[in-house]
């Protein structure tokens, strides 16, 4: 972990006392602000890093000097202490040193707020929406509509314009850089980049209402190489299950019906239907290799789950805008099947 | 008592009952107010700390279910305002009622029935707060869905869950149906009002009834630190009454200040609710902050260090915090000026807040420390308020900050500083001042009990929560899967909660057997340094027998100690029989004593507030503005009556 000394001591406090080095026992959790993997995220660490350290020894020095006192000052009997109701020079000395040593922390803080607040010139792209409770993404030049997983090429600069259909959302992966609100009518920024491929876990940071916990967010970095195939194969229109083909493909062909009479009035596959203001997630690749969570990214995409889901979504996610549509369990079977289809690295 | 002459009135004849249930609802005491507060205050806080007592058992493993989301969001929403608003500000309002006159040398404080009529609003105001839990709605955003088709939640459900903070649109009609937000919004408007009321009393008291020679600057710390509250409370609580009259506004009448689908702004909200909202933290603090300021020289038999600035500090606080709200909102997107300015203006707060802290250290330094419980208290509040104050101090850090805000450890941060302070002070002063309301001593052995299980139970309460925050444990969510490693330090945490419930178990005990049970105090039992000591215990009716004529700071301290030529304290061979002649004139005051009168109309007043609540909810309803009709007249005829009723004059109460 890159964060050495601070973690180090941040852990030592937690330990000390009662429980010994619990922390060191536990693993690190996906959403771990003080493991930064991209540029902006590191620089957020190495200005707050110094800071905790500094907060630290200030706390040392001060709960020490309480320490000593509580000690070397207890009534042992000793004589009645002198009357001392001040001292100037002290009180000049414990004003300017604060004043010193935060106008030093001063410097720094307002440089990386400029740093971290616009896009470069050359970077690429991504709206983010915000609706209770996933997060939509939006490549506007290469025309692709996604959801809950955001696929960015590792180590090129990726500026988010983000806005809310509904409520403020917030948006967070704690790895590659802070938070920034999702504000109905307004719009946002927020400078993604991460250094390596892989994937980074993220979490709506606002409360925005019943199912808050539930909206979560992955962003998936690729080489540059699979980024640009990804882009080829999302411009396209979905992949569609073939008549004719054996027994699986007709669950999934039944399943395609069954999205037409009633999924298409919310939701969007390129090729099937087209609405003017789709009220849930895009789906047209809904079993792209990269998207693997779904319902705002709290669900893996496994069979069991989407049909766990399609049961009945308010008792997933409470509040659900997907209303249980008393399904039977065929049209789920059906309908998970089509869903997991919709792969566009899937050969027909 | 003296019989009264015949009133000039007899349809507003003042009610004459001292005791019984009577007496405490037609009181202007300002002793019996104070203890009103508390006691009702305290009533609130076992009620917040059982929802956080839930919270914490639904989160103390990965996929909790011990409570839905609904519940969950109704729970946090509750525990946050009802510790904020109905129990840290009304036990301040406690402390200043009880402790404001006696420390100034005052008969009572300047408005008598308006202290009342504070008193009753937030009584009401809390009833109708609560009443959420019985009466109100509360449903999915309009077009969501409810598991199993429910159009409302189960009965801990429904009740006010937009979080204290109601950020905008969420909290508004679109987003929040059905009513529990509206009684969020009017309940808070109520309990403002209340608050606001004090505020103006507590002002005009400090500034006009202080005793003979009790000039500004021999105030104790405690009367400083109500004044800047008092004038914190005055400038802030507009903000917050304009913002929820809009929301109000916007829910009830359809305006559309907040609705951003036409045209209303979200982060407005946000301006307003913190404008308000900052400021508030420091009217939670600062009581404290003065509580500890007392006690701490008290117990160090030491003069406070640097009294006058331990005094202006307090007042830079107080004007500090009204610049820098927008650190709330550092992730909103506001302009990088905006986020650099606010962020500076944050970090200038350490500079009084170490101030006070230094003093608090130079007031021990070379003392002779006595760990008695409120000493135990004060310290532990020096200490955890320092953690509170530096995890502070990293949120001024502005990109830090955007790591930070919205996680576990910004509620580490403010639990250190508003349990670990504020709370901690609170107790400091309880057991401070425990003998003043009931002539006993607490029992030292579970108050030092209560102390280090309290101790230890909030450091594992909220010290994990800072780890927790910065592994990305978002706030507000109910639940968190395994996958997210959080499971082990929430169990400690949720011990930790349970802890500190023990505590307060252990010091609810103390304080009934100590109340009846309890080594009687005598006079002055700390051997403390002001005037409230200088009267017998309990406070007399009267509180002071002789008006006090003051010639210094800690005044009954210099009527006790001289100095010697080393600067040491020597007890002046008088001390005794001064303290004597002071219990003497305090029990038998050698002239007759004026008294304010009782009155009923302060808890008429107060009552209407609920019929105009529940008659603003439910205007459209058949029921609802008869309701709201009655309870406008209701309220005018209160105030007619209160202005109309005699003074009498010639009812003095005479003890001879």
């Amino acid at each position: 972990m890159s964060s050495g000394a601070p973690r180090l001591s941040l852990k030592l406090a937690l330990s000390a006392g009662l429980i010994l080095s619990l922390s060191s026992c536990i693993a690190d959790s996906p959403l771990d602000s003080l493991d930064p993997q991209g540029p902006a995220a590191r620089q957020i660490d190495e200005l707050s890093n110094p800071v905790f350290l500094i907060a630290g020894i200030i706390l040392a020095i001060v709960l020490g000097g309480m320490i000593f006192s509580i000690i070397r000052f207890r009534d042992r009997g000793q004589a009645e202490p002198r009357q001392i109701h001040g001292n100037a020079v002290l009180e000049v000395v414990w004003t300017a040193i604060p004043i010193m040593l935060l106008a030093g922390l001063a410097v720094p803080t307002v440089q990386t707020i400029f740093d971290l607040t616009e896009c470069s010139d050359d970077a690429m792209e991504v709206d983010v929406i915000g609706h209770q409770w996933w997060f939509e993404y939006q490549y506007p030049n290469e025309g692709i509509t996604t959801a809950n997983v955001m696929v960015i090429p590792a180590g090129k600069e990726v500026c988010l314009n983000m806005t809310s259909e509904d409520v403020i959302h917030n948006f967070w992966v704690p790895k590659l850089n802070g938070k920034r609100y999702l504000v109905p009518g307004q719009q946002t920024l927020l400078i993604l980049e991460a250094d390596e491929p892989g994937e980074y876990w993220g979490q709506c940071g606002e409360f925005c209402g019943l199912s808050h916990a539930l909206m979560r967010a992955r962003v998936r970095a690729v080489d540059v190489e699979d980024y640009d195939a990804w882009v080829a194969r999302m411009q396209q229109p979905a992949n569609l299950p073939e008549e004719g083909k054996p027994s699986e493909e007709h669950l999934a062909e039944a399943g395609l019906d069954q999205f037409q009479g009633i999924c298409s009035t919310c939701h969007v596959i390129d090729g099937v239907n087209q609405l003017d203001n789709p009220i849930g997630p895009n789906l047209t690749h809904f079993a792209d290799p990269y998207r693997t969570v779904f319902a705002g990214a709290s669900l893996e995409r496994t069979n069991e789950n989407l049909a766990e889901w399609l049961a009945d979504p308010p008792t997933i996610k409470p509040g659900s805008f997907m209303p249980n549509l008393n399904l039977t369990a065929d049209e789920i079977d059906e309908l998970v099947a089509f869903l997991q289809s919709l792969d566009p690295t899937k050969e027909n | 008592m003296a019989s009264a002459a015949s009133p000039t009135s007899t349809i507003f004849r003042r009610p004459k009952q001292t005791s019984g249930w009577m007496s405490w609802i037609t009181t202007v005491d300002h002793k019996k107010i104070g203890i009103m507060y508390g006691y009702s205050a305290f009533f609130f806080f076992i009620l917040g700390g059982l929802e956080a007592l839930i919270l914490r058992l639904q989160l103390a493993g990965p996929d909790g279910t011990v409570l839905d989301a609904a519940e969950y969001n109704a729970m946090f929403t509750m525990h946050g305002t009802t510790m904020v608003f109905l129990f840290v500000m009304p036990v301040g309002a406690a402390f200043f009622n009880y402790l404001l006159p006696l420390m100034i040398g005052a008969r009572d404080v300047a408005f008598p029935r308006m202290n009342a009529l504070s008193f009753w609003i937030f009584i009401f105001g809390g009833i109708f707060l609560y009443s959420s839990f019985l009466f109100g709605t509360t449903g999915p955003p309009s077009g969501g869905n409810l598991p199993g088709g429910a159009t409302d939640a189960s009965w801990l459900g429904s009740t006010i869950n937009g979080g204290w903070f109601m950020y905008q649109p969420n909290a508004g009609p679109r987003f929040s149906t059905g009513t529990v937000l509206d009684y969020g919004a009017i309940g808070l408007q109520i309990l403002g009002l209340a608050s606001l009321i004090s505020a103006v009393n507590f002002i005009a008291t400090i500034l006009n009834m202080r005793a003979k020679g009790m000039k500004l600057l021999r105030m104790p710390v405690f009367i400083w630190m109500t004044l800047v509250v008092a004038f914190l409370l005055l400038f802030s609580l507009p903000i917050i009454a304009v913002a929820l009259f809009m929301v109000t506004f916007d829910r009830q009448l359809g305006t559309l200040f907040f609705d951003t689908f036409q045209g209303g702004d979200a982060i407005l909200w946000q301006h307003l609710f913190w404008l308000f909202g900052h400021p508030e933290v420091y009217i939670l603090i600062l009581p404290a902050m003065g509580i500890v300021s007392e006690t701490l020289p008290v117990f160090s038999r030491k003069p406070l260090f640097g009294y006058p600035a331990v005094v202006f500090a307090g007042a830079a606080i107080g004007f500090l915090g009204f610049g820098v709200w927008a650190h709330h909102m550092f992730s909103s997107g506001i302009t990088p000026v905006a986020q650099a300015a606010f962020g500076l203006a944050t970090m200038t707060i350490a500079v009084p807040t170490g101030i006070k802290i230094f003093n608090w250290l130079g007031t021990m330094w070379m003392g002779k420390i006595k760990f008695t419980t409120p000493m135990l208290f004060s310290l532990g509040f020096v200490a955890l308020f320092v953690i509170g104050g530096l995890s502070g101090v990293t949120h001024s850090i502005v990109p830090a900050d955007w790591q930070q805000t919205d996680t576990y450890y910004i509620v580490a941060h403010f639990h250190y500083v508003l349990f670990g302070g504020a709370i901690f002070g609170i107790f400091a002063g309880l057991y401070y001042w425990f003998p003043k309301l009931t002539g006993r001593m607490m029992s030292e052995k579970l108050g030092k009990l209560h102390f280090w299980l309290m101790f230890i139970g909030m450091n594992l309460t909220f010290g994990p929560m800072h780890w927790l925050g910065l592994q990305g444990m978002v706030r507000r969510t109910w639940k968190y899967p395994a996958e997210y490693n959080f499971g082990t330090w929430n169990m400690v945490v949720t011990v930790g909660a349970f802890i500190i419930a023990s505590s307060i178990l252990i010091f609810m005990v103390n304080w009934t057997k100590s109340k009846r049970r309890g080594v009687e105090a005598g006079m002055d039992p700390w051997d403390a340094r002001t005037i409230e000591w200088s009267i017998p215990n309990p406070t007399p009716e009267w509180n002071f027998g002789v008006s006090p004529d003051v010639q210094s700071l800690d005044d009954w301290w210099h009527r006790k100690y001289d100095e010697d030529e080393d600067g040491r304290p020597v007890r002046r061979p008088d001390a005794d029989s001064t303290i004597a002649q002071f219990h003497d004139q305090g029990v038998n005051p050698p002239a007759p004593i004026h008294l304010p009168t009782p009155s009923y109309f302060p808890f008429f007043a107060g009552a209407s507030f609920l019929a105009v609540g529940y008659g603003v909810i439910y205007h459209t309803r058949g029921w609802g503005l008869p309701l709201l009709i009655f309870g406008v007249i209701l309220l005018l005829s209160s105030l007619i009556g209160w202005s109309l009723e005699p003074l009498e004059e010639e009812h003095e109460e005479v003890h001879a």
